[in-house]
């Protein structure tokens, strides 16, 4: 469904991505797992077309992500942002049915906010937060809506930027379970980049390790620890010996 | 290089960074007129913009004004003694209020009011990701945040301009009637007399470019900001810095092709 085709990305004379390849399927959770300043984010965000690669092409069910109708192809995507991203000015209900209030898919103002409650509920969290600003919401509380306006078209496609970050060991465990538990529900093929590996084990039915700009290693989230890769050996255990370079 | 080339190459380098941020401010503000004349149009930011810039502004513009006009009264008052031209009070206020202070006082006030706040708003948005989560639920930040802005700002700044206009003429009737002993039905004759509709119109025309930079420079600035809260810091003071020279610099040009005879 997603496909890296040898997509390079530099900022400056900063070489980010140097040629990743790498195909999602339909239907199925990638997991891209690699330290801080890997290119994950990069790679995550050259789809949606926030940020252009320099060379190569990224194909969704075969297409080239940067022609044709961008707004159509966006309408497929929902995405949870690392820090929620929601916004200030507009109240929880209305950040999740942001995109149902304007657009090609524009609705009713009452359905728009019955949808809205209906997915913040989904996401565990109760009507009354509905009229609350983002603000006056905890971290954890925060990425639950994020995630409900991600959900809230009900994309074929969500990404998911370390969506963990930030939150207590439990609060974390309780967004992964989420996270899982919706994609299965919705069928949607997910792409997740992070390095908490507790995220990886419960959201991953693939996991991709990104090194140096390169994938260095993908297969099942079952082999990561038997992968016999020297990076994703280093990396899972967090061991400072090994390939991947440790700055003291 | 040479040693005495060296203030050549910075002054060739300051000449292209100057020109280079001048282009990209060119093409910022041909997008954005660009984006006007073209759906999807964000009616509800562009209302919440009209109260933002428009009607919170209006105690600070009212303050402002009445306090310029009631300065300018005492000054020309003042300084038209010395030549025995006292009476010539409501005319050189009304004229000075109306084509000068009104449309400049407003515009520095919503520099500095206005201006700092989108830039800040924006850049903080940018610094969260909110303008990335915008153009993934497929809304371009440009038509959201920048066109319902700056179409408030060239709408609404010519009405506060009247407004700070009436104010500042009040401002100046209100000193010289209440201590320089002037006759409150024959100033207010005078400086009805005096005006022009051209005076106000050049007004107003002031207050429309003014409204337009003011806004333009916050949302150019917010929208270009650099990392963290020294970049929304940055942001926020190079909008205000930017506004404020553009605004005077734009009066004086206007000035010159309003009233060149």
């Amino acid at each position: 469904m997603i496909r890296f085709e040898n997509v390079h990305k530099a900022f400056g004379s900063n070489k980010v991505l140097r040629g990743v390849t790498l195909h999602i399927p339909k239907g199925e959770s990638m997991v891209i797992i690699g330290g801080s300043g890997t290119g994950k984010s990069v790679a995550l965000k050259s789809v949606l077309g926030l940020v252009k690669p320099d060379s190569g092409t990224i194909l969704v069910d075969g297409k080239d992500s940067t022609k044709g109708d961008h707004d159509a192809f966006l309408a497929r995507f929902g995405m949870l942002f690392q820090g929620g991203a929601l916004f200030d000015s507009l109240p929880v209900w209305q950040n999740v049915a942001f995109r149902l209030m304007r657009g090609s898919l524009k609705r009713p103002y009452e359905e728009s906010r019955a949808i809205a409650i209906e997915k913040l509920r989904r996401v565990g969290l109760k009507s009354e937060v509905a009229d609350r600003f983002p603000a006056e919401l905890s971290g954890g509380m925060q990425k639950r809506v994020g995630l409900a306006r991600a959900i809230a078209a009900e994309p074929q496609i969500i990404f998911f930027d370390e969506p963990t970050t930030g939150l207590d060991p439990i609060m974390a465990g309780v967004i992964n379970d989420l996270i899982r538990e919706i994609v299965v529900e919705m069928g949607a093929t997910a792409m997740t980049i992070t390095h908490d590996m507790s995220s990886v084990r419960a959201i991953a039915d693939k996991v991709a390790m990104l090194h140096d700009g390169v994938i260095q290693w993908t297969g099942p989230v079952a082999d990561l620890d038997n992968s016999g890769d020297p990076y994703v050996t280093q990396f899972i255990s967090g061991s400072a010996e090994g390939p991947i370079e440790a700055v003291r | 290089m040479s040693r005495a080339l060296t203030p050549l190459a910075v002054l060739g380098a300051l000449t292209l960074a100057a020109l280079a941020a001048l282009g990209r401010l060119a093409i910022f503000t041909g997008q954005t007129f660009a984006h006007m004349l073209r759906p999807p149009f964000y009616y509800k930011e562009f209302g919440a913009a009209l109260l933002q810039v428009g009607y919170f502004s209006l105690p600070v513009i009212g303050l402002t004004t009445l306090f310029t006009g009631g300065a300018l009264a005492l000054q020309i008052y003042a300084g038209g003694a010395r030549f025995n031209a006292e009476a010539v009070v409501p005319q050189i206020v009304a004229i000075g209020i109306v084509r000068e202070l009104g449309p400049v006082m407003v515009g520095l006030m919503i520099a500095a009011r206005v201006t700092s706040s989108i830039a800040a708003e924006i850049a903080t948005m940018k610094v969260t990701e909110q303008l990335d989560a915008l153009v993934t639920l497929s809304t371009h930040p440009m038509k959201y945040l920048t066109v319902p802005r700056v179409l408030a700002g060239i709408i609404v700044v010519p009405l506060l301009v009247a407004v700070g206009n009436i104010i500042g003429i009040m401002g100046g009737w209100a000193v010289a009637v209440g201590t320089l002993d002037f006759n409150s039905a024959t100033y207010l004759q005078n400086t009805a007399d005096f005006l022009e509709t051209s005076d106000v119109m050049t007004s107003l025309a002031k207050g429309a470019v003014n409204g337009g930079i003011a806004t333009l420079m916050g949302c150019y600035y917010g929208m270009n900001s650099g990392r963290g809260a020294m970049g929304v810091g940055k942001a926020t003071k190079g909008s205000v810095e930017a506004a404020a020279v553009l605004i005077l610099a734009a009066n004086f040009v206007l000035t010159g092709i309003f009233f060149s005879t």
